[in-house]
Formats: structure tokens, C-alpha cells, sequence
């Protein structure tokens, strides 16, 4: 069987700049895997690299065993456009550390959207799921509200729910709840694990490292566009092998 | 004072209704340059933000050419320039060409202000569109244009009000609108000050209303945010 | 294309020396009508802006109608206005100075507003912050407020001479001797209408692409001081 997620030797550099250093990683169904690291350690640009919103520099990615991203012409490899990449990207969750929700739509039409845009759902159908996911993730009462009208929270799980709609294979999340409110963190949390209960393959890039010990399978740890470490939760964390995994650990939680 | 304000009662009841009938051609005209710049506009907008080199070059060539101008010389370029090459479809009257040059240049203006508004998006709410799986034609069409729509309504009033004032511009190629009509009564009456007062008079009661509207709509979005 | 295309060409090149003389001298009219009415402009919206924001109320009132009957109305019926209308009660006034009066007016109400948004920008905190140290409001006014200003209306005040330039075109109507008045008037005389208006469509273009080049840059450098 092949692994849900294949990552080969991405490298990817922004001007002058090498943020990807050669990236291999592979991602078997129903797996969590967080990422942590210091910032600039390029795990963002990683997960963007997933669902090609960054186009690597060099190097695959392989979804189910199929190349994602990428066409052969000439003997070479040619990036897709976003038109092309449209019916790849309908697979992948990303879940953005800003939700980036539809200001102009509420909670219920900005989780129909793309079920009704994308797959090409009939309105009742897809306002039906969306109802069934915004439920799931406990905004049952926040159908018709918009967006500038909810917290923080809220919002995440709205973003959250628009992208369950989609039924996607694999779920990405950039920061989750680094854009919110102390306070706030916990229910999007909530909702994170509950899904990770369910069985999905989730790639969470997170500072949440009490949260990444209890709900991921397998840790890594990123430094300078390089993946320095990896193991479950226990080794990684607990018990880190490497001098930087070990330093960036203790500066953590010395704040 | 008195008899110049007596020179308007005599003649109110053959002026007026003249004028008047100008003053719909002046909206007319108005309506139709609008509609050409606003259709110019939203597609020029759309190639300086897509991804063709090619397009984007020809947007912005488009936009500098045509802001660099004058109105009046396009109007001239096409009315008289195109008009004396000698070939026939290309003999526009004075109204084709006012409507023209009216809307080639609005294209240029609305041009920008819709890809202004476009840009003014945060680029969060694109890579989300994509991200969901929708193509870039899909993620314009029901999230991006929407906002930006919202965002353009006042500069588009306000490029609206100078358009009316730009059709008295048409008067010198002879379209039939407000400001010729007003010269020819001018010239055939002798009183050039009353007619153009009155003509003036007149603008501004066209224009006032799109002035407040503009206004309600600048301090509505400004409220907004 | 008809057989007339290689003709035009020919013809184009032929005259091109020629057309460019007349035009390149009416330019120094065009020029000359444009500064002026910038110079009125930038005066008399200074008053105006001042006068918007007195503290007497019919002052303010007075500003207020003045901007809005000028901004209500083309620029084209002032010009005939001035020109034609005084005229006839009267009062005549030449062609280039009829101009300049009737764009500079028309101006003072777009440059007024220009400079009323430039002094409100600035945020009150700095002035109460000038006055608190001990400034006068005279002094603040020079030192903290009119700086500042100065650099936020400079890109607007730039945008409006290029539009200004442009509008020069209308100066032709009451015989100002600019490029669009010659320009007709070689039309006339040689019925080149083509040839000789393309050439004055790249005289603009010519002079008004420099200008708006230079406002973008003033932005690009305002918002990096920022």
C-alpha cells in the first residue's frame, strides 16, 4: 500500500535564499504527524509545498502514489497552473493560521461553497453537509452568522468545517491557533483531536507541543530547511536525541 | 442685476424645454460611455492581474496610453482621424464617437480601480479559494469580485460624476448633448452668459445626487471596516 | 486596407517635420496655461481649504458652496462662462488668461480638498504633543504639522497637474494658442487629420508619461519614509 504522502529531496528557495534543504518524508493513511520547529525553520513553506501554494524548487510530491503538482513535457518536469492543480488541491485540507474565512459569506455559505462550486453539489445537498459539519464542530447555533461576527475561535472551526466539507483525504494545518487568544486555543484544540480520533492522516504544524505529545503519532523536529529528528512523541520530546531538538525544547518552555 | 434676471423670464418657456431634451442626451450618453468603461474596465483589470506577461503588458500600455491623453484628443483621434481615412466603417457620428472615446478612456480609469480593489484583497482569501479546490476562474468569480466589488463602489461614483462632466467635453465634436445645445441657443440669442449659466445650473442638478450618493457610500465603507 | 495605407505612411514622415514645428511651439502655450492655473489653483485652494476649516460657520459655508458648485459642473461651461459670458456683459478677457482663471478656479476646489485631507492626516495627538512642549500653534504648525502635510499632499498635487496638463486641450475652445488650437488648425489646412492628431496624442503622452512616472515615484518614496 502505498503511503498517503510521499515527500523526494524538495528543496525550495525563495531568491538567494535556501528554505527547503532537501526534504524526504513519507506519510502512511490514518497517520499524525506534527512538525515543530524554530521560525524560519521553513516548516510553513513545507506544508505549502503539499498543496503546491508554494511551488517547489526542485524535487515530488506524490499523493497516493500519484505526482502531484507536476506534468511531464519534453522529457521534463512542468509545474501546473492553478487551474490544473484545482482538482488535486479539492483533496487536500489546508487549514490557515489566519482562517482566511469568506467576509461576504456566512458560517453555513462559506462551508457550502466549495462543495457547491468544487464537486458541483446541488444547493440543498451542499447546504446540508455543510450544516453536518458546522454541527460537528460544535457551531450548530452560528449557521447564519458572518464571520467578523465570531471570535477568534470560531472562526478556526468555521475554517475547520469548510474544509471536513470537502472530504479530503489528507488535512494540513499551518498554526493552527497560533493567531488566537489564549483562551480561545482550546476548543479549536478540541475539535483537532477529535478529528485525529477519527482515523484521518493530519499534518499539524504546531507550537503547541503539550497538544502535538498527546494527539500525533510521529514528531518532527525542522531546523534550517532540514528535517534534524523524528520519532513519536516520546522519543522526540521527551527524550530528544539531537543538541537542537534539545535546545529549541528548552527555549520553549522557558516562556 | 434685475435685467439680467429679467432676460431668463422672457425666454424660461422656449429655453428650458430645449435644454432639458439636451440634458437627456447628456445622460444617454453618460449611460452608454459608463456601461463601455465599466465592461473595458473589469477586463483590464482581470488581464493586469492574471498571470500572461503578455496581457499584463498589454493592460498597462493600454491604461498609460490612454490616462496620458486627453479626452478631447480621443475623441478628436476618433471622430476626425478615423473618420477622414476614407473608410467608411470607420466614419463614426459624433455620438458613436463620444460614446467611443468616452468609454475607451473610462476603461483606463475603472481599470485601475477595479484591479486596486482586487489587489486591496488579502491574498489569504485567494490561497484559500485554491486550497478548497477551486480554479482561479471559480475563486474571481464568487470570492474575490464580490469583495472587491464592495470595496470599488465609491471611486466608481465619483469616476461616474466626472463622466457627466466629460460628455460637455462632447460638444465639440458635435454630439448632440447639454453643452452644444446650449452654444447653439447661445449663438442664435445673443446671450451666451444666461445660457451657459443655466447650462451650468443644470449639470449640477445632474450631478448633485450622484455627489451625496458617493459620499454615503465612501462614509458606509468606511464604517465598515 | 485600402490602397491609402502605404500613401499614409509616406505622407506621415513627409510632414512630420513640418507639424512638429507648429505643435512644439504651441507646447510653450500649453505649458504656460498649465502653470498658471496650478499657480491659481494651489492659491486659491489654500484659501479655500482655510476658509473650510475657520471656525465661523457662513465662512465654511462659503467654501462648502464653492467647491461644490465647481466640482458640480464641467470645466468646459466655466471656460465659456468666463470667456464667452463675461463677454457679453462686458467683460473681455484674452484667451490665455480667460484660461488659466477658468482652470485655475475650477482647480482651487479639487487642491482645496487636496490640502483639507493633507492637514487632517496629521494626527491630533502631535499637535497636542506640540503644544503640551510649549510650541505656539504657530509654531507647531510649521515645525510638526506642515512638514508632514507637505509630504502627504505631494503625490495628490502631482496626480492633479498631470490631469491639469491635460486639460489645457479645453483651453482650445475659447482660442487659446495651445496644441489642440493649432492642431485644428493645421487639420484645416492640410485635412491630415489622421497624421496630425496622432502626433499631438504623442506629444501629451510624451509630456504627461514623465509626470505620472514622477508621482509614482514621489509614492514609492513617501511610503518608504513611512
Amino acid at each position: 500500500m502505498d503511503p498517503l504522502l510521499r515527500i523526494v529531496d524538495l528543496h525550495k528557495r525563495f531568491g538567494e535564499t535556501e528554505v527547503l534543504c532537501g526534504i524526504d518524508l513519507e506519510v502512511p493513511r490514518t497517520q499524525k504527524v506534527a512538525i515543530i520547529g524554530p521560525s524560519g525553520s521553513g516548516k510553513t513553506t513545507l506544508l505549502r509545498c503539499v498543496n503546491y501554494l508554494e511551488k517547489p524548487t526542485s524535487g515530488h510530491v506524490y499523493i497516493d502514489g500519484t505526482l502531484i503538482g507536476e506534468k511531464h513535457k519534453n522529457g521534463a518536469y512542468v509545474h501546473l497552473s492553478d487551474r490544473e492543480l484545482a482538482k488535486e488541491r479539492a483533496e487536500i485540507g489546508f487549514v490557515f493560521q489566519r482562517f482566511n474565512l469568506f467576509p461576504h459569506l456566512t458560517a453555513l455559505a462559506n462551508v457550502a461553497i466549495a462543495p457547491r462550486r468544487v464537486l458541483g453539489l446541488g444547493l440543498q445537498e451542499a447546504e446540508a453537509r455543510a450544516r453536518e459539519m458546522l454541527t460537528k464542530v460544535g457551531l450548530g447555533h452560528k449557521f447564519d452568522a458572518f464571520p467578523e461576527r465570531l471570535s477568534g475561535g470560531q472562526q478556526q472551526r468555521v475554517a475547520i468545517a469548510r474544509v471536513l466539507a470537502m472530504q479530503p483525504k489528507l488535512m494540513l494545518f499551518d498554526e493552527a491557533t497560533s493567531a488566537l487568544d489564549p483562551e480561545l486555543i482550546g476548543e479549536v484544540l478540541r475539535v483537532i483531536r477529535q478529528l485525529a480520533e477519527e482515523g484521518r492522516t493530519m499534518i499539524m504544524v504546531t507550537h503547541e507541543i503539550q497538544f502535538a505529545t498527546e494527539v500525533a503519532d510521529r514528531v518532527i523536529f525542522m531546523d534550517g530547511g532540514r528535517i534534524v529528528e523524528e520519532g513519536p512523541p516520546d522519543a522526540v520530546i521527551r527524550n530528544p536525541s539531537q543538541a537542537r531538538t534539545r535546545a529549541f525544547l528548552t527555549r520553549l518552555s522557558e516562556r | 442685476m434685475i435685467e439680467f434676471l429679467d432676460v431668463y423670464r422672457q425666454h424660461f418657456g422656449e429655453w428650458v424645454p430645449e435644454l432639458l431634451v439636451a440634458c437627456i442626451g447628456t445622460l444617454q450618453l453618460m449611460a452608454l460611455s459608463f456601461m463601455l468603461a465599466a465592461i473595458i474596465g473589469l477586463a483590464i483589470a482581470l488581464m493586469r492581474v492574471s498571470r500572461s506577461r503578455l496581457l499584463q503588458a498589454i493592460a498597462v500600455v493600454y491604461v498609460e496610453v490612454m490616462r496620458g491623453m486627453p479626452a478631447l484628443v480621443i475623441l478628436f483621434l476618433i471622430y476626425f482621424g478615423l473618420g477622414g481615412l476614407g473608410i467608411e466603417w470607420l466614419k463614426f457620428t459624433s455620438y458613436q464617437a463620444a460614446v467611443l472615446g468616452l468609454g475607451l478612456q473610462g476603461g483606463a480609469v475603472l481599470g485601475e480601480v477595479f484591479r486596486s480593489g482586487i489587489e486591496a484583497l488579502h491574498s489569504g482569501q485567494m490561497e484559500a479559494a485554491l486550497s478548497l479546490g477551486m480554479a482561479p476562474a471559480t475563486a474571481m468569480r464568487w470570492i474575490i469580485l464580490p469583495q472587491a466589488g464592495r470595496i470599488v463602489l465609491p471611486p466608481v461614483a465619483n469616476y461616474a460624476i466626472g463622466l457627466l462632466k466629460d460628455t460637455a467635453i462632447c460638444a465639440i465634436i458635435a454630439a448632440p448633448e447639454l453643452m452644444l445645445r446650449a452654444k447653439d441657443i447661445a449663438s442664435s440669442s445673443f446671450r451666451p452668459m444666461h445660457l451657459f449659466v443655466l447650462a451650468a445650473i443644470l449639470y449640477f442638478i445632474m450631478s448633485y445626487p450622484l455627489s451625496i450618493m458617493a459620499r454615503r457610500l465612501e462614509a458606509r465603507l468606511a464604517r465598515d471596516r | 486596407m485600402p490602397a491609402a495605407a502605404p500613401n499614409f505612411w509616406v505622407v506621415f514622415w513627409a510632414k512630420l517635420p513640418y507639424f512638429l514645428s507648429v505643435l512644439l511651439g504651441a507646447a510653450g502655450t500649453t505649458i504656460k496655461v498649465m502653470l498658471g492655473a496650478l499657480a491659481v489653483a494651489l492659491t486659491l485652494g489654500l484659501i479655500v481649504a482655510l476658509l473650510k476649516l475657520a471656525r465661523l460657520v457662513p465662512l465654511r459655508w462659503i467654501a462648502n458652496v464653492y467647491i461644490e458648485v465647481m466640482r458640480g459642473t464641467p470645466a468646459l461651461t466655466q471656460l465659456f462662462i468666463i470667456y464667452f459670458g463675461l463677454s457679453d456683459l462686458g467683460i473681455d478677457i484674452p484667451p490665455v488668461p480667460a484660461a488659466i482663471i477658468g482652470l485655475g478656479m475650477n482647480g482651487a476646489a479639487y487642491v482645496a480638498e487636496i490640502y483639507r485631507a493633507g492637514i487632517l492626516a496629521i494626527h491630533e495627538g502631535q499637535v497636542e504633543a506640540a503644544l503640551s512642549l510649549g510650541m505656539t500653534p504657530i509654531n507647531a504648525m510649521r515645525f510638526i504639522i506642515l512638514p508632514q502635510a507637505i509630504r502627504l499632499m505631494l503625490p495628490p498635487l502631482c496626480n492633479y497637474a498631470v490631469s491639469l496638463l491635460k486639460d489645457t486641450s479645453l483651453a482650445s475652445v475659447v482660442a487659446a494658442p495651445e496644441i489642440m488650437f493649432f492642431a485644428r488648425q493645421l487639420v484645416t489646412e492640410t485635412l491630415l487629420s489622421m497624421d496630425i492628431y496622432l502626433v499631438v496624442a504623442v506629444l501629451y503622452l510624451c509630456m504627461s508619461i514623465p509626470m505620472s512616472r514622477l508621482v509614482a515615484y514621489l509614492e514609492r518614496a513617501r511610503r518608504a519614509w513611512q
